[in-house]
């Protein structure tokens, strides 16, 4: 099922700061039929990328523009999972409240996610006490609470292990088969090939290279893809 | 010279033989600092909150300003609230001066900058560590506001605790503008000041260690009560 809200046109897109370029000029239209895996070496703007697609980061030129324009049917999860100073619960039931969701249904989705996710046993604790994974786990939670039609993951399993990453891998591709569209950054290429359906290739702040996974992973065109793919160091 | 044994002995026996006059001095105390406190906090905490949230043209300055406000002297805020509130001062009408509220008003003065930085400083750290996660969720001003202020809670009473330790035991101001007249204004502090001036070392460390005490009591207090609400690190 694809998203309502593609497709996405991001039209000469630059961000600069402090007089250096960090990405762009980019152009390209997003209308994907699955997960889409931005990878790219540290440094080359997937973070940006992905900020600049979920409207957070100010541009400097061009335009991004979604189809139907409706921030509410986003969501991010960021690189560090940002826990909020309060229980497990809360943490889950905070979007919610800030769109006045009646408190049956709240307890509702809640459970249904504190389930999912497997923090039942320690919904009351404070979230802060949780492990990496655990973290990572109830902030992917707590941006589909809203049932976004669209999720953006900044590199999820950067600082996990391999058990961690397996749940989230799991957790994800269930999501993205119940229909919401996952724009996910790694550095992971096995996780790349696992879950990607269409492939955005970063370098230096520009798309080097972009297509279906099908066939980046197995002919990709540049050698910098090429290379990248192989795990030589590509600057 | 005077043994600090000696104070502590008058305390003591101040405080078993239940002195009236030093229940009276002691809860005048306590109701001028808490309310002031009470109010400055009201003023304090979302105005630090809101200059850690808000960006607008002349933020930098106003944090100065507050920053240099908190070293405001007290006996020139004092002397200050004093020609404001006498007779030919322009709220003399209200007939304010030589009042306890007077005093409130002197030390909402000088704690509010107390409180307004050092609620800025830890909300502004916490806004930094919620920024990207409330500005994706869409949040209006207000819900950002709410939220760093139920979030930041324990730093904020933090603060307000700076604010109370600052003016229970403050003198200048209130000496000035209360006028430590018995029964109506005087409280530890001013009586301590005349006990002092008196000669009466005894009973002015006695008083001393009365409102080390209340400041302790009152500390703890509000430290049991947040903590009861549940146990934890957040
Ligand atoms: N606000 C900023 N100011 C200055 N430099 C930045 C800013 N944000 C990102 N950068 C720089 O831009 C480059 C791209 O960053 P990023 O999008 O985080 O890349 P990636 O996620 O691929 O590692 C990096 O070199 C980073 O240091
Ligand atoms: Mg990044």
């Amino acid at each position: 099922m694809v998203s309502r809200l593609f497709p996405l046109t991001l039209q000469d897109v630059a961000v600069r700061r402090q007089g250096k370029r960090i990405i762009g000029p980019i152009d390209m239209v997003l209308d994907p039929s699955g997960p889409t895996m931005v990878i790219g070496p540290n440094g080359s703007g997937k973070t940006t990328l992905l900020r600049v697609m979920h409207g957070i980061e100010r541009i400097s030129a061009g335009s991004a523009t979604w189809a139907a324009p409706d921030s509410s049917k986003h969501a991010f999860v960021f690189q560090s999972p940002i826990v909020m100073r309060r229980s497990v619960v809360e943490n889950l039931a905070y979007p919610l409240r800030l769109v006045k969701t009646p408190a049956a249904q709240i307890k509702e989705t809640v459970d249904y996610w504190l389930d999912r996710i497997g923090l039942t046993p320690v919904q009351n604790s404070p979230a802060t006490r949780l492990s990496g994974g655990e973290r990572q786990k109830l902030a992917i939670a707590r941006a589909l609470v809203r049932k976004p039609d669209v999720l953006f993951l900044d590199e999820p399993c950067a600082n996990l292990d391999g058990r961690a990453t397996h749940e989230i891998e799991t957790l994800l591709q269930e999501i993205a088969e119940a229909g919401t569209h996952l724009v996910m950054a790694t550095h992971d290429m096995g996780q790349a090939r696992r879950l990607a359906h269409d492939l955005v290739f970063m370098l230096d702040g520009k798309i080097h290279e972009t297509g279906p996974a099908a066939t980046k992973f197995s002919t990709p065109e540049t050698q910098a893809l090429a290379a990248f793919l192989r795990g030589d160091i590509v600057t | 010279m005077v043994d600090i044994w000696e104070g502590l002995s008058a305390a003591f026996w101040l405080i078993v033989q239940f002195d009236t006059e030093l229940w009276e001095i002691s809860l005048r105390s306590l109701r001028v600092t808490l309310t002031a406190l009470v109010i400055a906090s009201v003023i304090a905490i979302p105005l630090g909150t809101y200059l850690a949230v808000q960006r607008f043209r002349y933020r930098r300055f106003t944090i100065s300003l507050i920053n240099a406000l908190m070293g405001l002297p007290p006996v020139v805020v004092g002397l200050v609230v004093y020609i404001l509130l006498s007779r030919s001062g322009p709220f003399g009408v209200l007939n304010l001066l030589f009042t306890p509220t007077a005093m409130i008003i002197a030390q909402v003065i000088i704690i509010t900058p107390v409180i307004a930085s050092i609620a800025h400083q830890s909300m502004r750290e916490l806004w930094a560590e919620y920024h990207d996660l409330l500005i994706s969720l869409n949040t209006s001003k207000w819900q950002r506001i709410t939220t760093l202020v139920r979030d930041g809670r324990r730093n904020l009473l933090t603060a307000a605790l700076a604010g109370f330790g600052r003016a229970i035991g403050e003198v200048g101001a209130i000496m000035i503008v209360g006028g430590n007249i018995d029964h109506v204004t005087r409280v530890l502090t001013t009586a301590i000041a005349l006990e002092t001036g008196k000669g009466d070392f005894a009973l002015a460390l006695g008083l001393g260690f009365v409102l080390i005490g209340l400041a302790i009591v009152v500390n703890l207090a509000i430290h049991t009560l947040s903590r009861t609400e549940r146990e934890g690190q957040w």
